[in-house]
Parts: structure tokens; C-alpha cells; sequence
């Protein structure tokens, strides 16, 4: 079936689901989604979405600014970040506006908390002295990525936006560099469909399902990485994958960071507050890449503790913080402490580890969610990124917390905007011929296999490899290992084979297909960190400890080169306010 | 530990009629009855077809119906289901099935269509007459605390397919879409609480809700449903008087 709209926007999480409220009445737009609306990822966000409102004491958006950039560890883009942080105010309260329900203070403001890398200065008349944490996060208790999702969706309600969930997309249709639509699969019937269209968005959310500690849903296979990447269109900044220091040991849930905010502490085997150590300032408020890097050396050097099953963790202590703040303030993650693990966070600590949470890179795109392809701003006509699965970049090597709900309403509703713009200046691009022809022969070749391989063990393979090769701590030997075995799984995914054969509800058939996006993108990952001979941020190589901005003050650009190596080239990162200088805390 | 899964299967594609497989499988008491689930997919039969996403209980996708009581598969651990200390054994098998009352799409996948036209029918969203200050509305902590409660629906379905009153009336708004009704009702920035009230004012509407509680037992965010069910019905008396 051959559909036509004006606008596609595949995703319904925050950035989806922003950007669909600015295409106007009077032009038709679509929004897809392989699950429905409110089950997107944005739902999982916790502790909150930042901005310096000041509703709690003296902050300013420069102030956020420089956080920002110092926690990017000088690899984001200025120009976005200044937009973004300048912007956050009237996003906030207009998402208020909205219906959102924030958690609020005495004066019945949004209420704001501390939150990890958030800081101002100690004495407003030196910006660039020591710094303290400051309150700047807006939340709803620890639910502030489902409020924010619920209220969006109702807007969209509102709106009357059209939907179509659990209908999978597949593929991106792109020639002579214009964009003409998607393939997607409706689950429901297993039928292919055409979205013919003039622009599309992608806000298909992250890719953590590559490792096999991670706070991501299932849903979360990389399909929109992967997707541009097989048409040639580059990915920024593959190595930095973001590992949040509190997942539930194991499992990987997230316990936000509003646990540390609110006044929680990490220790070790003796009881240590280790942070005090690597972050002698803001300790245990120290940005994610800092800490989890803090708690690998922990277990590394033998103070963390070791489990039944032989694996190690350490304790997030909530204990002193009393019954008042954690029921009230931290409801939902106490809740999977009692459910999952049987720890009452009220009288004992929670066992964490560092779990897989946020792609800083992806998408090449400009601060109008335009994408770009190379370092001369060269833009894939009507096509559009947003959220996670584009890089801006806004969080370059490093993502502070409560930064992805911001970058989600500000980069969503500017790219709506620019997409509203463009449809009302182009007319429909033609369709390819055979435009569906990817998709129709990967689900021939996948329900008509005889291999032996199962999907579920590539998958397992895949994220293990991940998990102990191109995780916190990388060197050149272990990331070759790593791309070898993509090599190898690449290999053997092409002998998979399926159980269900039927059309009706084929989850069977739709794993099948992200199990290759999930390839697809290690691959981006594992050669972007490989090539990247220096520590910065997120991307930490044991081999090249320090960071060298003489040699690597630059995005990653990496291009698939079907059945070889990937090619990589570079992009200068824009500097316009804060040369970059020593980053510690 | 061994313990057997007995599985509610329907193919509308192939199956003249559902039917129960077991599977036997080697599992921990604390593992997640998804966790059960996806072993199953994944090494014994890929045929096996449910929703799940974020397997923590806030995207609401896998709600099911597990040895007889709506809730969440990645909610439940297998040790809360009946498991005897004592043996180290199950003495019976753990039944799942679909949530009940709705389409079946295939195995433990429902339908949802009807429930969320319910959702769409009580206006789920804010809406306000007077023009927006320039900074936030203002909102005490004791009006959001009013909200809090409901904003914590997920969506599930959980509630409105264990309640006796939808089974029986296929026309009842049920607790879900009531419950999102509460939560803009009661939300001191909305200003369209008579055009909702006038919209459960019926008797598909808050007056179907017999105070019979499944909902509030079937809740995996533990809401109170049923008092908010009964703050609407006060509000309603109120209104006449």
C-alpha cells in the first residue's frame, strides 16, 4: 500500500511527538511508531529536564551553557548549546502550558534539584573559580520522562495528529540526495507500506539493546542509526555511548541520578564515599562519564563487591535521606529496589552498576534538526533528526543528566518547524522505482531461511562483546576483537533462521530485522572508537589516556562502505565562547 | 529450579480455536515472569508473541493475565507466584493469558483500539480558556499532590480489563479512561471540568463503577483507583446540589 504526506515522523517519543505539533493545519503528517506512543523511551526518563528557571536560587542559561560544554568535554558544538540552554526557559513553560505535571514549591513554582555536572560558580564576580552544584533540574518526583511523554501525546490528541503504531519502519527512501519517504512493516497484518513524503523526520530514540547491561527498553535496537547508515548517509561521534553509573546490578534498570541529587551516596566494599576521591568537589554529583569510570577503578582495584553469580557491584546508599524524601521524591525507584532485587532502599543500600543509557552520537544534523553529510553542511534535503538517534551536537563527548528531555523538545520543535517551512516550498520528489524492494527481499530471505542460527544467540554474542570490549574502559587490542566478531555474527546473521512464517504479529520476523540494525550500528561504534586514539568524555582508551585536542578537537564522521571498512572523515567542533581547557571536578 | 509456563495461543491465522501449550523451563525465583517469556521465545518456540519494551513497569506494554490476576509481566517475580520455599518446586504450572475482555490479535497481544477511543472520549488533555501567564501557572504542592496519583497511569489496561462492569457493558468508559478524566478534573490550571463531568455523567460513565476494587488490585502503580472513581461521583453530587 502506497500512502502520501506531507510530513512523516517516525518515532513518537518527546522529539516525535514535539515536532508533529508544529506542522500546521492544512498539511498532513503522519507519525509512526513500532510500539504505541506512550510506550516510547521518553516515558523511562526519571529525575528531570533542566533549566535555569531560578525558581530555587540565583542561575542563569550561561551558567548552563559552560556546564554543558565542560561536561561535552569540549567536543559539543557551542552554537547548539547556547541554543539549547538559552531556549530550555520557554520550553518549560511550554510545556507547562501544556498540562505537565511538575512537582512544585512553596511559592507554587516548578520546583528544581541538583543534578549531576550541574553547577554555578561559587562567587558570581569569577564565572571561571570553583563551582558548587546548583538546583536546576525540573521534575515530577521520579517520573518526569512519563509526565512529559503523557503530555505530549495528549497535545497531540488535542491536535488531532495522525498515528500509525506498531507499524516498524524498515527503510528510508533517498536518491540524488532528496528524500522521498519510508518503507515500514504494519505488525499487525505483516503488510509493507510506502510512506510517500515530502520531508521525514527520524526520532527513533537510541540504540543501548547493543550491550547487554542497559537501562534501554527492548525497543531500543539502533533501527534509525542503522537505517541511515545503509543509505550512505553518515554517522557523528559513534564512540560516545553514555554509561550511567546507577543501573540495578544485573538487570541495568536505572535508579536516576536524582537519588544522588536528592543527597544519596555511592560506596564501596568498606563503606567509602570512593567519589571524594575522584571528584573531590562536587563528589558524588560528578558528571556520568566520571563516575562510571570511578566505579569501574573501584572494582577493578578490589573494592567492589562481588555476587552469588561472580559479578561485582557497588552500593548506592539512600539510607539517611529518611522515609519523607524518598517516598515523596523517589517513589518509582525505590520501587524497583523492593521489586527487583528485595532491597528496601529506606534501610539498606541498592547494588548498582554502570548500565549502557544514552547515544551521544548519531545523525549529523544542524541546530534546525537539518541532516547534514559532511563537514560542509551539505544537507539531505527533507530529511530531519531529532533526539536521540541525532547528534547536533549538543552533548558532544559526554551527556549531563536531565540534558536528553531538553534537547528532545527544543531539537524536536525546531526541526517541526523547518519541516512545516519546506513543505509548503516543494512539491513531492518521485518515488524509485521498486522503492520497497530492501524490505521485501530482507523478510523473503528471513522467513524463507533454512540456516541453523537463532537470532536471540547472535544478539546475546553480540551485546557480550560489546559489554567487555567497547564498554567504559576500551583499548585498540579489545575493540579488534570486538569488530571481528561483528564480522563474524554479520556472517552468521545471514544464516538466521525464524519459527514464525505467518504475517499476523510476526515479533519473530521483526527481532530478525533489528538484530541487523543492531549489527549495523556496533559496527558504527566499534570502528568510530577504534579510530579515535584519545580519552575524552565517554569514550575512555587505556591506550591513550589523555585527551589531545591538538589532534582530535573533532567529530567523527563515519560512512558504511558496503562489504569493507568503513570510511571515516571529520568535522571541526564550533567553538564560539569557551576555548576548551583542563575538565575536572 | 524447573517450572512449567502454561501458555494461552491463538493464531487467528491458523488456530480454528485458542489453546494452552506448556513449557517446561529452568528458571530462578528471581526471575521476571518476561524474563520466562523471552527464554521462551528466544530458545524453545519464536512463535510465541507478546508486547513488552521497557521491562520496568512504566511503559505498560506487557500487561497479562498471570495465574488468573492482571498485572505486568516484568513486574512480577517468579517467587511471588506461589513458589514453596520449603520444596524449591512450583506445585502447579503458572498460567498466562491475555488480558481478558478484549480482541485477541494473536496469543497474548490484544487490541486496544476500544480502549483507547474510552481514553480519547474524556478530552485526555488540558485545556484552559484564560490566555497563559508568561512565566509557569502557579500550583501548589498540595493542588499537584492532588494529580500526582493519576499521572501515574501508565496506560496499561490492567485496571479497566479486570473490572466486571466492562465485561458486561461493552459501552463503559472503565476505570482507566475515568481515572484520566480525575486527573484533569482535578487539575487547578484546567478549565473544562463541566464539559468532562457532563461526559461521565452517565451511566456508561462513572455511575457503571460498582465499587468493586479490581481495578485497584489489578494497578502495578498501585493507584487508588476506585477513590478517585468516587471523588468524580462527589463532585457529580455536588455539581447537582
Amino acid at each position: 500500500m502506497i500512502h502520501q504526506f506531507d510530513a512523516v515522523i517516525v518515532g513518537a517519543g518527546g522529539a516525535g511527538l514535539r515536532a508533529a505539533l508544529e506542522i500546521p493545519e492544512g498539511y498532513s503528517c503522519a507519525v509512526l511508531t513500532k510500539v504505541y506512543p506512550t510506550r516510547s523511551h521518553t516515558g523511562t526518563a526519571q529525575g528531570g529536564v533542566c533549566a535555569a528557571l531560578g525558581n530555587e536560587e540565583e542561575d542563569s542559561w550561561e551558567y548552563h551553557f559552560f556546564d554543558t560544554v565542560k561536561g561535552s568535554d569540549f567536543l559539543g558544538d557551542q552554537d547548539a548549546i547556547e541554543i539549547m540552554c538559552q531556549d530550555a526557559i520557554r520550553a518549560i513553560i511550554e510545556l507547562e502550558h501544556m498540562g505537565m505535571p511538575f512537582s512544585r514549591n512553596e511559592k507554587g513554582l516548578i520546583a528544581q534539584r541538583p543534578f549531576g555536572g550541574h553547577t554555578k560558580p561559587k562567587d558570581p564576580n569569577n564565572p571561571f573559580g570553583e563551582r558548587v552544584p546548583v538546583k536546576r533540574a525540573c521534575f515530577s518526583a521520579d517520573r518526569t520522562g512519563h509526565v512529559m511523554l503523557q503530555t505530549l501525546y495528549e497535545n497531540c490528541i488535542k491536535r488531532g495528529v495522525q498515528f500509525f503504531p506498531e507499524f516498524f519502519v524498515t527503510d528510508l527512501i533517498v536518491q540524488d540526495n532528496i528524500v522521498r519517504g519510508v518503507v515500514a512493516i504494519e505488525i499487525a497484518t505483516g503488510e509493507i507500506h510506502i510512506f510517500h513524503a515530502k520531508t521525514v523526520m527520524f526520532a527513533t530514540g537510541g540504540y543501548g539493546r547493543v550491550y547487554r547491561i542497559t537501562s534501554n527498553a527492548v525497543v531500543g535496537t539502533g533501527d534509525g542509526f542503522a537505517i541511515t547508515y545503509r543509505r550512505g548517509i553518515p554517522l557523528e561521534d559513534m564512540e560516545f555511548v553514555q554509561f550511567h553509573p546507577t543501573g540495578l546490578w544485573r538487570l541495568g534498570i536505572l535508579i536516576s541520578e536524582a537519588a544522588r541529587g536528592e543527597g544519596g551516596i555511592l560506596r564501596n566494599k568498606y563503606g567509602e564515599r570512593f567519589m571524594e576521591k575522584y571528584a573531590p568537589t562536587i563528589k558524588d554529583l560528578a558528571p556520568r562519564d566520571v563516575i562510571s569510570r570511578a566505579m569501574y577503578t573501584e572494582i577493578r582495584e578490589g573494592r567492589g563487591i562481588q555476587g552469588p553469580d561472580g559479578t561485582y557491584y557497588l552500593l548506592l546508599d539512600l539510607t539517611h535521606l529518611g522515609a519523607e524524601v524518598i517516598n515523596k521524591k523517589l517513589p518509582e525507584i525505590t520501587g524497583f529496589a523492593r521489586i527487583y532485587l528485595g532491597v528496601d532502599p529506606l534501610k539498606e543500600p541498592i547494588p548498582v552498576q554502570p548500565t549502557t543509557h544514552y547515544a551521544m552520537g548519531g545523525i549529523p544534523t544542524n541546530v534546525d534538526a537539518e541532516v547534514v553529510i559532511d563537514d560542509k553542511g551539505t544537507k539531505v534535503e527533507g530529511f530531519y533528526a531529532a533526539g536521540e538517534v541525532a547528534c547536533v551536537s549538543v552533548h558532544g563527548a559526554n551527556r549531563l543528566g536531565t540534558n536528553s528531555l531538553l534537547d528532545i523538545i527544543v531539537f524536536g520543535r525546531r526541526g517541526g518547524k523547518k519541516m512545516a517551512e519546506y513543505i509548503k516550498e516543494h512539491d513531492f520528489a518521485p518515488l524509485p522505482k521498486d522503492a520497497d524492494e530492501w524490505t521485501r527481499k530482507t523478510v523473503e530471505r528471513l522467513l524463507n531461511s533454512n540456516g541453523k542460527e537463532r537470532v536471540a544467540h547472535i544478539r546475546r554474542e553480540l551485546q557480550e562483546i560489546m559489554m567487555d570490549k567497547v564498554s567504559v574502559f576500551r583499548t585498540a587490542d579489545g575493540i579488534k576483537e570486538a569488530i571481528e566478531k561483528i564480522k563474524e555474527l554479520k556472517e552468521r546473521y545471514k544464516e538466521v533462521k525464524i519459527d514464525d512464517k505467518g504475517k499476523r504479529f510476526n515479533t519473530d520476523l521483526i527481532e530478525a530485522i533489528e538484530l541487523g540494525n543492531l549489527l549495523d550500528t556496533a559496527e558504527a561504534i566499534a570502528y568510530s572508537a577504534l579510530n579515535r586514539t584519545e580519552s575524552r568524555g565517554a569514550h575512555y582508551r587505556e591506550d591513550y589516556p589523555n585527551r589531545d585536542d591538538q589532534n582530535w578537537l573533532k567529530h567523527t564522521l563515519i560512512y558504511k562502505n558496503e562489504e569493507k571498512e568503513p570510511i571515516i572523515k571529520y568535522k571541526p567542533v564550533v567553538i564560539t565562547k569557551i576555548p576548551p581547557m583542563e575538565r575536572k571536578y | 529450579m524447573k517450572v512449567t509456563f502454561r501458555i494461552f495461543r491463538f493464531n487467528p491465522e491458523t488456530d480454528s480455536k485458542p489453546y494452552y501449550k506448556d513449557y517446561q523451563v529452568e528458571a530462578d525465583p528471581k526471575d521476571r515472569v518476561i524474563d520466562v517469556l523471552h527464554y521462551i521465545k528466544n530458545e524453545i518456540d519464536g512463535t510465541l508473541t507478546f508486547r513488552r519494551s521497557c521491562l520496568h513497569g512504566i511503559c505498560g506494554s506487557d500487561g497479562m493475565r498471570i495465574n488468573g490476576k492482571n498485572m505486568l509481566a516484568c513486574s512480577i517475580l517468579l517467587q511471588d507466584l506461589g513458589y514453596s520455599d520449603i520444596d524449591k518446586t512450583y506445585k502447579k504450572p503458572i498460567v498466562v493469558e491475555p488480558l481478558p475482555g478484549m480482541p485477541i490479535i494473536k496469543d497474548l497481544v490484544t487490541d486496544f483500539t476500544d480502549f483507547w477511543k474510552k481514553y480519547e472520549a474524556v478530552k485526555p488533555y488540558l485545556i484552559t480558556k484564560t490566555p497563559p501567564p508568561e512565566r509557569e501557572r502557579l500550583q501548589s504542592p498540595e493542588d499537584v499532590e492532588l494529580i500526582m496519583e493519576a499521572s501515574k497511569c501508565i496506560l496499561c489496561a490492567c485496571c479497566t480489563t479486570s473490572c466486571p462492569s466492562t465485561w458486561s457493558n461493552d459501552n463503559y468508559l472503565g476505570p482507566a479512561a475515568l481515572l484520566k478524566a480525575y486527573r484533569f478534573i482535578f487539575d487547578s490550571r484546567d478549565e473544562a471540568a463541566d464539559e468532562r463531568l457532563d461526559i461521565i455523567d452517565t451511566s456508561d460513565g462513572v455511575w457503571r463503577c460498582h465499587t468493586i476494587f479490581h481495578c485497584v488490585q489489578a494497578c502495578p502503580k498501585e493507584i487508588n483507583i476506585t477513590w478517585h472513581i468516587s471523588q468524580l461521583k462527589k463532585k457529580l453530587v455536588e455539581r447537582e446540589i
